[in-house]
């Protein structure tokens, strides 16, 4: 089956969003303070994987190449995940802001997938995820409400962490290079920067109800969607590819 | 601020039609909290359609001590039991 680079970009980078996070979010299974915080974290990030996993398998029926390689053998720079999702868990603070952050952004690109894609498997996925997702949504949306508008210590947490998450937020609603090029040369449907209006309206009431200060961003960092990837992400590759690397082919 | 948040008690229901029952308990902060750990704690394998918080004391209980005069004086009263009657073959279902 034929499949152009531009088609394999657009799974891509949703398989790679949907790992990164999901590795992230498991790197905190057993060490968050309640048991009840770390089921639903955990519960998140296979959620996630899963995701990951039916991407990847669907490249596979496209290209051959196995869902196992596509996940564990790539170099740094072949990964196309946005840099939000590689940032590090800080505090419980930062885990929810980028969750938030993430949640509310895929909701809108779920939606726009399921509406205005032309790849009718992309289509079911985005569908399926998009209930998934709004469970995820609910939980990060209600935790940065009780954190923001908690105590004066989670809410000086908060606000740190979404200063610091702040120049990451565009990427998320802009186009990359390499998407921009299929956009312009018509092989890919620009389903990014339509969102992009509505997802900073809800930041900005969101925020403001969890009482946390908040300006659209002057300046962003981005790369992530190119393969320029921040300095944790050879770390986070490091912990997921070990087993690959040092025992190839290994399995079950 | 108190170390420990409440302590809930959970209630699913499996399937319509069937009751709600009781599946364990839990911490959370407030009743929103409650219902949201209890469906990652308790309903994560599809166990439930319907979940039910309620803080544990809110539930009143009979006590260890009063076991006997509570439950032993049922003990010898097996007419209690409708086992007396002979019910007809078309009766089904009982």
């Amino acid at each position: 089956m034929g499949i152009s680079d531009a088609q394999h970009y657009q799974i891509l980078s949703l398989a790679d969003n949907s790992l990164i996070l999901g590795q992230r979010l498991s790197e905190m299974c057993g060490h968050c303070a309640k048991v009840e915080i770390d089921l639903a974290v955990s519960n998140i990030a296979l959620d996630l994987l899963g995701q990951s996993r039916f991407l990847y398998q669907y490249l596979e029926e496209l290209t051959g190449r196995s869902e196992d390689s596509y996940a564990m053998l790539r170099s740094e720079s072949e990964y196309v995940n946005i840099l939000l999702v590689e940032q590090q868990n800080e505090n419980f603070a930062q885990l929810i802001v980028r969750q938030y952050l993430f949640d509310h952004y895929y909701a809108l690109h779920l939606q726009e997938i399921a509406n205005n894609s032309n790849d009718e498997r992309l289509i079911a996925f985005a569908k399926k995820t998009i209930k998934e997702n709004t469970y995820h949504k609910r939980f990060s949306k209600s935790w940065l409400l009780r954190l923001g508008d908690g105590t004066e210590e989670s809410h000086n947490k908060t606000q740190e962490a979404l200063q610091f998450l702040t120049p990451y937020i565009d990427e998320m609603v802009s186009l990359g290079a390499q998407e921009s090029s299929y956009v312009q040369s018509g092989e890919m449907k620009d389903l990014v920067s339509p969102i992009s209006d509505i997802y900073y309206e809800t930041l900005v009431s969101d925020f403001k109800e969890a009482t946390l200060e908040w300006q659209k961003p002057q300046y962003h960092v981005k790369g992530g969607k190119d393969g320029r990837h921040s300095e944790h992400m050879g770390y986070i590759l490091a912990d997921l590819q070990f087993m690959q690397r040092a025992y190839p082919d290994a399995n079950w | 601020m108190k170390a420990e948040w409440p302590l809930w008690e959970v209630f699913v229901r499996s399937k319509a039609g069937l009751h709600h029952q009781h599946v364990g308990s839990l911490h959370a902060a407030d009743e929103q909290m409650a219902l949201e750990n209890a469906r990652d704690v308790y309903t994560r394998r599809q166990e439930g359609i319907s979940i039910w918080v309620v803080k544990s004391e809110y539930i009143t209980a009979s006590s260890p001590e009063e076991q006997s005069s509570f439950f032993d004086p049922a003990e010898d009263k097996v007419y209690r039991h409708p086992t007396f009657y002979d019910i007809p073959d078309e009766v089904k279902h009982m």
